[in-house]
């Protein structure tokens, strides 16, 4: 099997420079890339009824856009790479579904970028790429 | 369910709010009259007692569905108990189904459509005229009620229609017409004919007027007394830029703010029990005493009785059929899992929040006790009397502000959302069974729902008698129809049950976390 690095995209143009670079990484290494967009979702927020029986068209909506807007122009950017890219779309907190994608594929490195989209909530309660420097079980690169 | 409550026992404790002119003016006193006209007849049906005594009839409808569902699932309120909560942590959530509705969710969405104003003020009813033992009767009826929700939102889900835009439309009129025609019964699609019709009646009652009309009431507390259509008009604009208007962002912060009230709530409560901590065996003494000899309320131990299964069915909807209107929403691929999560809501509602209030309501004294024999005093209007003199809400508001006087403030604030929140549910599941009746279009989505808008100004304006009698009423014809259809639908429920439980256990129903 070959090496897997994982690598965040959000479509912001930090999360660019982090592909950029991981896909040299990937290059120098024969690795595979592999590609995660994060939906933020918690499954603790509150819903009203129609959002609720929406959900599910909503949801549909939601990963297509994203595949639309954000992976597949990505996707197209870097194929004459010659990397063999995997993509995931995924739903949830953001650094835990990272953490969980770097677990289930045993990738060696994660890859991000610095601020992605900040907010002043990043301020407060702490940004996705510290967390991750903190918590991840393998080598982060943090590209700002 | 919010809201406050009458039957013939009950004028007496009503009349406060009657007392209060809150219809000064002659627009509300001719909506007032009109409507007692109109509706009348179908409340007192609804509202008969059995033939020599004070008991309606529609209680123990309601009580002995509950027994019986507890029965036939061989009491699924406390084998599914653990079930329950794991389903509701996400334990046996698949996480490739994420950005779903999770069962959390589900619950959540369904508790604000019935935990509010029939927790604060219908319990204060309750206790003020059955006394402390009115509380045992309650949690009972509340334990047994989880059965009958365990059924129907099972049900709700099994049965419901799915459009392929992916949204559902679900509840009793569709389990009722299409488990009928499974099961070979004929009669299905009148009775789900006649549960939408009621349930049309019961959005526009209970889960409207009933709400503008308290958040009227609370309001001429707090600025002095004012015609009752301003305030119905300025609720309706509200609602109609809500519901008509798609403002969904007003239904949002709604749904973020009650579920916080609910807490604030069950909070403060707990504090005061705890700095009563040591009234708290007396409490007990007294709610067990009450509950097998009355301690001298009126009607003794059937005084209590009425009073805790009546407080106790219409807090938390158990058998009505509106719960399975919320819960069937909900993505699962099995539809007992919404059954298990569905059985935690009488037991938040009625077993946990109501208690709550009993408990303050008893523990800061505000029932006047006879010195001499240790029992209750009762007025002349057939209620105990209260030290500060209060019934219904403002009985509860007084409780705990003898412990903080600020808190009549938040509960002042809790009434008003939890009034608006019930209404946003409420046209919810109004609107579900008037587009089965007339088709899912625009035409008849919009016409619903100008018509909710108007019976808010109505409810405002209109005094509260007149208001609560339909709304009960309303509600509890839903019931009637949906246990029927509940009795012949049970073995299908019964089949699921035993299927999910053998896969759970031989593992094919995996565990996530």
């Amino acid at each position: 099997m070959t090496e897997k690095i994982v690598v965040a995209y959000d479509g912001s143009e930090n999360a660019h420079n982090a592909v950029n670079f991981a896909l040299d990484v990937a290059k120098a290494k024969g690795a595979t890339l592999v590609v995660v967009h994060v939906l933020e979702w918690s499954p603790y927020s509150f819903l009203t009824k129609t959002e609720i029986e929406e959900r599910h068209m909503r949801r549909k909506e939601e990963l297509d856009r994203a595949d639309k807007a954000i992976v597949s122009p990505l996707l197209q950017e870097i194929q004459s790479s010659g990397v063999t890219v995997e993509v995931m779309v995924k739903y949830g907190h953001i650094s835990e579904t990272l953490l969980k994608v770097v677990a289930d594929t045993g990738a060696t490195q994660l890859v991000i970028g610095r601020t992605g989209q900040s907010s002043i909530s990043t301020r407060l309660f702490g940004s996705v790429a510290g967390t991750l420097a903190q918590a991840a079980p393998v080598a982060v690169t943090i590209v700002p | 369910m919010n809201k406050y409550f009458k039957a013939p026992l009950m004028g007496a404790a009503a009349a406060p709010f009657q007392a209060a002119p809150a219809y000064a003016s002659t627009i509300d006193e001719t909506v007032n009259a009109a409507f007692a006209n109109a509706t009348g007849w179908f409340v007192s049906f609804i509202f008969s007692p059995f033939p020599g005594t004070n008991f309606p009839w529609i209680v123990a409808w309601l009580v002995i569905a509950a027994t019986i569902f507890t029965v036939y699932f061989a009491g699924i309120q406390l084998r599914g108990f653990a079930h329950a909560i794991a389903l509701v942590k996400g334990d046996y959530s698949d996480p490739d189904d994420a950005g779903e509705v999770s069962h959390f969710q589900a619950l959540a969405t369904a508790l604000s459509g019935t935990v509010g104003l029939g927790n604060i003020a219908g319990v204060a009813v309750a206790v003020g005229i059955g006394g402390p033992g009115a509380t045992f009767w309650m949690i009972l009826a509340g334990l047994m009620g989880m059965a009958s929700k365990f059924t129907e939102c099972t049900l709700g889900v099994k049965y419901r229609n799915e459009y392929p835009d992916g949204t559902v439309s679900g509840g009793p009129m569709y389990y009722i017409t299409k488990g009928f025609q499974e099961r070979g019964i004929k009669g299905g699609k009148p009775l789900a004919i006649l549960f939408a019709i009621f349930c049309i009646f019961g959005a526009f009652g209970g889960g409207n007027m009933f709400q503008s009309n308290q958040a009227h009431a609370q309001l001429t507390n707090v600025f002095g007394d004012f015609p009752g259509w301003i305030t119905g008009i300025i609720f309706a604009a509200i609602v109609f830029v809500t519901i008509v208007g798609g403002l969904q962002s007003i239904a949002k912060v709604t749904e973020k703010v009650v579920p916080f009230m609910g807490v604030i709530y069950v909070a403060t409560a707990l504090v005061i029990i705890l700095m009563n901590a040591d009234q708290i065996g007396w409490a007990f003494g007294q709610i067990i005493d009450g509950a097998f000899t009355g301690l001298g309320v009126a009607g003794g131990l059937a005084g209590a009785l009425i009073q805790g299964f009546k407080r106790a069915a219409f807090s938390n909807e158990a058998g009505v059929g509106s719960a399975a209107i919320a819960h069937s929403a909900v993505r699962t691929k099995e539809p007992v899992t919404e059954g298990y999560v569905s059985l935690l809501e009488p037991f938040i509602d009625t077993v946990v929040i109501c208690t709550m209030t009993a408990l303050v309501i008893i523990i800061t004294g505000q029932l006047v006790i006879d010195p001499a024999t240790g029992l209750y005093v009762v007025g002349e209007s057939g209620a105990i009397e209260t030290v500060s003199g209060n019934t219904g809400v403002a009985l509860t508001s007084a409780a705990f502000a003898s412990s903080f006087g600020w808190f009549r403030y938040i509960l002042a604030i809790a009434v008003i959302l939890f009034a608006f929140s019930t209404m946003i549910s409420w046209s919810y599941y109004g609107l579900k069974a008037w587009t089965f009746l007339f088709g899912e279009s625009k035409v008849a989505d919009l016409s619903f729902k100008v018509i909710f808008c108007i019976f808010v100004v109505i409810g405002a304006a209109a005094s509260l008698g007149p208001v609560i009698d339909f709304s009960d009423a309303s509600i509890f014809a839903m019931a009637v129809v949906n246990i029927i259809g509940l009795y012949f639908l049970m073995p299908i429920v019964k089949t699921e049950l035993d299927s999910y439980i053998r896969r759970l256990k031989s593992g094919e129903i995996k565990k996530f976390k």
